[in-house]
C-alpha cells in the first residue's frame, strides 16, 4: 500500500501536477485472483501420447516441473524429487478446451433463478460480461473436469445480436469467477446470426428479419468506430497539448493563456466492448450456422476493420470451409446436434473433419453440461465418420480439434493446448484411448497440480451445492 | 366373368412373384462376431442365414444354401437391430417449426385419444439418420402438452416405407414429477390425484354411460383402458427418489398395472424397492447433472447399481427425434461405469423389446425371429463404429440419407469444376 502510494506521487509530480492526466481506461477491472494449487515435480512413464499439435507417440515420457511440462521424450531421467507415474496403457493428452459453454451462466439445477446467460433486454448488449453471471459452484465444472475439461470459455447465449463478453477460466474451484479467469486471456465478444435474435425480438421492436439483424450489426458498428475514433483522437489531441504545454513553458514570453487540456469522451460500456473488438483485443466468437450467413458476416467485418476468430455451430462450415481457410477463421462444431431449427437442418456427420480436412480451423464444441464431459468421444465420432466417407485423418490430428486449435482462438495457445515444453502442465491422463466410449479420465493436472483423480476422493471436488444432498461426493 | 378370372389369376401370379424375388431371397452374413442375445451369446466366426423376412438359423454350423446371397462379415461385428424404447422419431422434422412439429398438442381437447400412429411419417429425414445408424426399431411417443398423459405410442420400423407400423396403440407415458406437477395444477399431489382417478375412470368406462362428473373425455378413457387394466405398459416420468416411491406404491396398489418408469435419475436411491416390484427402468446413462431438485443425485453408476439389483433397464436418448441414433453412445457410458457389455447392449436391443411385448420376434438373433439384423465395422458401442449392412424384415436397407447426400455434394471443395454444386 506504501509502495503504491509512493507510486502514485512520483507520477504525478512527474507528469506535472499542474494539470488533467491522460485518461485511459482500466481494461480489466476484474482481474483474475488465479493461483495455481501447488504442485511437485511428476513424471509420467511409457505413456501413449497425443500431443494436441497433431503428432501420436508411443512409449512416450512426460515431465512436469513448477507448473510447467518441462520434457517430452523417450526414456526421460527422473529427477530425484519426481513422481513417479506408470503411464503403460494409458494414453496422455493436453487438457481439453471447450470454447462454447454456459457453465456457471446457466448452472445445475436449471432453475429459473439460474437463468444468467441472456441478457434479454435489447439485441444490442455488449456492455455485459458472462463473468458477471458464472456461479462459480455449478456442479458442472466438476463434472466437466472429469471429462478431461482443463479451461472453457464462458459465453452468453445467443438470443442477441451483440450478447456481451465472453470470459475465459481455467476449470478450477473457486470461491469466485476471479479465481477462475485464466490470468491474461484475453476476452471474447459473443455476437449471433441468423434465427435466435430474429425470433426474440421480432415482436420486441425487431430485429425481425435476417435483414434487420445485418442493418443492426452495421448500424452498431458504425457508432463503435466512431467512438474508437473519438478516443484516438483524444489521445492524440493530448499528446499534442503536452507538448505544447511543455513548449510553453519554455518559452515565458508567450502571454496566450495556456489551452485546456483535451476532454476525453464519455465512457460508454458498450462501445468500450466494439473498440476492443477493433483495436484486436477482444476476439469475436459469433454463433452463426448457415454458409451464406457466415460469408456475409465476413464480408461485414471487413467493412469495419476486424477479424472473425470462430463462427460457433456452424453446422453449414462444410460448404464453406474454403472460405474459413482463406480467411484464417475458426468453426467451432458438434459432431451430431442439429435439425432443431431450419437454420441447422443440414446438419452432416462429417461436418468438423471437413472443415479440417480443407485446411481450415475445426474446433469441437459443446455448448452442454453433458456435452462438456466427453468432446474426446465428439471427436472421435466425427472422425470415424470422417474417415469412413473417404477422408485420411489422423486421431493425433484429431486432438488439435480439443485442445490446440481452441487455445489459439481464445489467444492462449502460448501458454497452454498442447504437450510442449515451456507450457502449462495442462495435462490428462486416460485409463486408454480417448477415442473410446470406455476409456476416462483418471488424473487431470491443471498447472502441475492434480485438480482430479478419479482413484482418489480428496481430488475430487464438491461443489457448496451439492454439500449434504442426495448422492453428495458419489461417483458421477 | 372371364374379366373376373384374368384378375384373379393375375393377382396369384403377382403375389407368387412378390413371394419369390423379395421373399424368398436368401442371405446368410458369414463370419462375424455374432451378437445373439440369447443363451448362444457371443458365437464368433458364426452364421446369420436369413430367409423370407425372418432369421433362419444362427450358429457357427450353420449350412448355407445354393444360391443364398453371402455377406462376409469376418473382422465384423453381427447384432439385432437396434431397438429405441423412446424416441419422436417421424413425428418432427424441424422441432422448431410447429408446422413440421406433431410431437405435442398443446391445445387439443384430448389427451391419450390423440394416436401418436396418426402423426407418423415415415419420410421424415430422422427416420433414415437413424436407421443408417443401426436402429431398425423404435418406440414413438407424443409429447405430454395441456394434460399430464400423452396419447398413444407406437413401434415403427425405420424402413422409411409407408406402412411401417409394428404395433399400434402399443403404450401410453404420462408425465409425473415436476413436470407432472406443473401441468396438473402445481403440485405433485395434484399430478398423483389425476392419475389415480384417470385410471378408475378409464377402468369403469363404459360407451354411452359417461359419468357426469368424469375428467377424461370418453375417447380419452377408451384410449386409457388398456393400459389402465394392465393390458399395454404405462410409462411414467419420474426422477426423484421420492417420486419413484410413490410409483412403487402405486404398482402395488394396482398390481395389474404394467408400469414401466422413464428416467429415473435417483432411481438407485431404490433399487431394491423398482426391483422387487418388478419395475423396468428406460434411462440415460450420461445423465449426472443435479440438471433440476428433482435429479439431486444423478450419477453415470445409475444403470450398473439398477441392474445389480435386479431391475430392467433399457436405454435411449430419451425422446429424441433427431438424435435417437446416440443410444449406443448412452450404453457405452453405462459400460464405462460398471454395466455389464452384454446387458448394456440387451438395454438398446432385446430389453425394449420385452418391455412392449415383443422379445418373441424383435431384439434377438435366433431361429424365426424377424430379420432386423446389423453388421457393423466394430464394437457397437463404440463411438468409432458404424454399420455396414443394416437388414428390417430381412430387407437390405440403403445407408444414404439426406445428410450423406449434403456430405458427398460438398465432400471436395476445391475440385474444380465449371457446374454451381446444385448440379452435383
Amino acid at each position: 500500500m506504501i509502495k503504491q502510494l509512493a507510486l502514485a506521487s512520483v507520477l504525478v509530480v512527474a507528469s506535472n501536477a499542474a494539470y488533467a492526466q491522460m485518461v485511459e481506461i482500466d481494461k480489466n477491472p476484474f482481474p483474475s485472483t488465479y493461483n495455481p494449487m501447488p504442485s511437485g515435480t511428476v513424471l509420467i512413464r511409457n505413456a501413449h501420447v497425443f500431443d494436441g499439435l497433431g503428432s501420436e507417440m508411443t512409449n512416450t515420457d512426460i515431465l512436469m516441473q513448477d507448473g510447467k511440462i518441462s520434457a517430452l521424450g523417450e526414456d526421460l531421467a527422473a529427477p530425484d524429487e519426481a513422481t513417479i507415474i506408470d503411464g503403460t496403457d494409458k494414453w496422455v493428452t493436453p487438457g481439453i478446451i471447450d470454447v462454447h459453454s454456459h457453465l456457471g451462466v446457466y448452472a445445475s439445477p436449471g432453475v429459473r433463478a439460474h437463468s444468467d446467460g441472456n441478457e434479454v433486454t435489447s439485441p444490442v448488449t455488449s456492455e455485459v460480461s458472462s463473468e458477471h453471471g458464472v456461479w462459480p459452484h455449478d456442479p458442472g465444472f466438476n463434472r466437466a473436469r472429469a471429462g478431461g475439461v482443463t479451461a472453457m470459455l464462458v459465453l452468453p447465449g445467443s438470443a442477441n445480436l451483440f450478447g456481451g463478453r465472453g470470459t475465459v477460466l481455467k476449470n478450477v474451484p473457486s470461491r469466485t469467477v476471479q479465481g477462475m479467469k485464466f490470468p491474461g486471456a484475453p476476452y471474447a465478444l459473443k455476437m449471433a446470426c441468423g434465427e435466435n435474435p430474429k425470433r426474440v425480438y421480432g415482436q420486441k421492436g425487431g430485429p425481425g428479419s435476417r435483414m434487420g439483424n445485418v442493418a443492426r450489426y452495421r448500424k452498431t458498428w458504425v457508432k463503435a468506430v466512431d467512438y474508437k475514433k473519438s478516443w484516438d483522437n483524444y489521445r492524440d489531441d493530448y499528446v499534442k497539448w503536452e507538448e505544447k504545454q511543455a513548449d510553453g513553458k519554455k518559452d515565458k514570453g508567450d502571454k496566450d493563456k495556456p489551452a485546456k487540456a483535451p476532454k476525453a469522451p464519455k465512457r460508454d460500456l458498450q462501445m468500450e466492448t466494439l473498440m476492443g473488438v477493433l483495436d484486436g483485443e477482444i476476439i469475436v466468437n459469433m454463433h452463426c450456422y448457415r454458409a451464406d450467413e457466415m460469408a456475409q458476416i465476413i464480408d461485414m467485418s471487413k467493412e469495419f476493420g476486424y477479424h472473425v476468430g470462430a463462427f460457433h455451430h456452424g453446422v453449414e462450415a462444410y460448404k464453406i470451409a474454403d472460405l474459413l481457410r482463406e480467411n484464417d477463421t475458426c468453426a467451432a462444431m458438434w459432431a451430431d446436434w442439429g435439425g432443431f431449427k431450419m437454420e441447422a437442418y443440414d446438419s452432416i456427420r462429417e461436418n468438423i473433419p471437413l472443415v479440417h480436412n480443407a485446411g481450415a480451423c475445426a474446433i469441437v464444441h459443446s455448448d452442454s453440461g453433458v456435452g462438456i464431459q466427453r468432446l474426446n468421444q465428439e471427436a472421435a465420432k466425427a472422425l470415424a465418420d470422417g474417415n469412413k466417407a473417404g477422408l485420411d485423418i489422423s486421431q493425433g490430428a484429431a486432438w488439435t480439434w480439443l485442445s490446440s486449435n481452441p487455445a489459439k482462438l481464445l489467444g492462449i495457445g502460448d501458454e497452454t493446448g498442447a504437450l510442449e515444453p515451456g507450457l502449462n502442465a495442462d495435462v490428462v491422463v486416460w485409463s486408454g484411448n480417448p477415442f473410446s466410449v470406455y476409456s476416462r479420465a483418471e488424473t487431470v493436472f491443471v498447472d502441475g497440480a492434480i485438480m482430479y483423480n478419479r482413484n482418489d476422493k480428496s481430488y475430487q471436488a464438491v461443489s457448496d451445492f451439492e454439500l449434504g444432498q442426495p448422492g453428495e461426493g458419489d461417483d458421477k | 366373368m372371364s374379366i373376373f378370372k384374368t384378375t384373379a389369376a393375375t393377382i396369384a401370379l403377382l403375389g407368387f412373384g412378390f413371394a419369390t424375388s423379395a421373399l424368398a431371397q436368401t442371405i446368410a452374413i458369414t463370419g462375424g462376431n455374432v451378437v445373439t442375445n440369447t443363451t448362444q451369446g457371443h458365437v464368433i466366426g458364426g452364421t446369420v442365414l436369413i430367409q423370407d423376412g425372418k432369421i433362419l438359423a444362427v450358429g457357427a454350423d450353420v449350412i448355407i444354401p445354393d444360391g443364398a446371397t453371402t455377406i462376409d462379415a469376418s473382422g465384423k461385428w453381427v447384432t439385432p437391430g437396434l431397438f429405441t424404447p423412446l424416441s419422436q422419431v417421424g413425428l418432427v422434422e424441424v422441432s422448431a417449426e410447429a408446422s413440421t412439429n406433431d410431437a405435442s398438442a398443446n391445445k387439443s381437447k384430448f389427451s391419450t385419444a390423440l394416436d401418436g400412429a396418426d402423426s407418423f411419417n415415415p419420410k421424415a429425414e430422422a427416420v433414415a439418420i437413424t436407421k443408417i445408424e443401426g436402429m431398425t426399431r423404435m418406440a414413438v411417443t407424443t409429447g405430454t402438452g395441456a394434460n399430464i398423459f400423452s396419447g398413444s405410442g407406437f413401434i415403427a420400423d425405420t424402413s422409411g416405407a409407408l406402412n411401417s407400423i409394428t404395433k399400434g396403440k402399443a403404450f401410453i407415458a404420462v408425465q409425473m414429477g415436476e413436470r407432472g406437477a406443473n401441468i396438473a395444477g402445481g403440485s405433485r399431489s395434484a399430478a398423483w390425484a389425476y392419475l389415480r382417478n384417470a385410471l378408475a375412470e378409464a377402468r369403469s368406462y363404459r360407451p354411452g354411460r359417461e359419468r357426469e362428473d368424469a375428467l377424461l373425455t370418453g375417447p380419452d378413457a377408451m384410449a386409457l383402458k388398456s393400459a389402465a387394466e394392465g393390458r399395454m405398459p404405462l410409462l411414467v416420468y419420474v426422477h426423484r427418489a421420492s417420486d419413484l416411491m410413490t410409483l412403487i406404491r402405486l404398482q402395488k396398489t394396482h398390481p395389474k398395472l404394467d408400469l414401466v418408469a422413464v428416467g429415473a435419475a435417483e432411481g438407485w436411491m431404490v433399487a431394491d424397492e423398482l426391483a422387487a416390484a418388478g419395475i423396468p427402468v428406460i434411462m440415460q446413462p450420461q445423465d449426472n447433472l443435479p440438471g433440476s431438485f428433482e435429479s439431486l443425485g444423478a450419477t453415470m453408476t445409475n444403470a450398473a447399481r439398477l441392474h445389480k439389483a435386479g431391475v430392467t433397464v433399457a436405454i435411449a436418448q430419451i425422446g429424441e427425434a433427431f438424435n435417437a441414433r446416440l443410444a449406443p453412445q448412452q450404453a457405452g457410458a453405462a459400460v464405462a461405469n460398471g454395466l455389464d457389455w452384454d446387458v448394456a447392449f440387451a438395454a438398446i436391443t432385446s430389453t425394449p423389446a420385452q418391455i412392449f411385448g415383443l422379445e418373441d420376434k424383435l431384439g434377438s438373433l435366433a431361429s424365426g425371429m424377424t430379420a432386423d439384423v446389423v453388421v457393423w465395422d466394430g464394437d457397437p458401442l463404440e463411438v468409432m463404429s458404424s454399420p455396414d449392412h443394416v437388414f428390417i424384415d430381412g430387407k437390405a436397407q440403403s445407408l444414404t440419407s439426406r445428410q450423406t447426400k449434403l456430405r458427398d455434394r460438398y465432400m471436395d471443395l476445391d475440385k474444380a469444376s465449371e457446374k454451381p454444386f446444385a448440379f452435383r
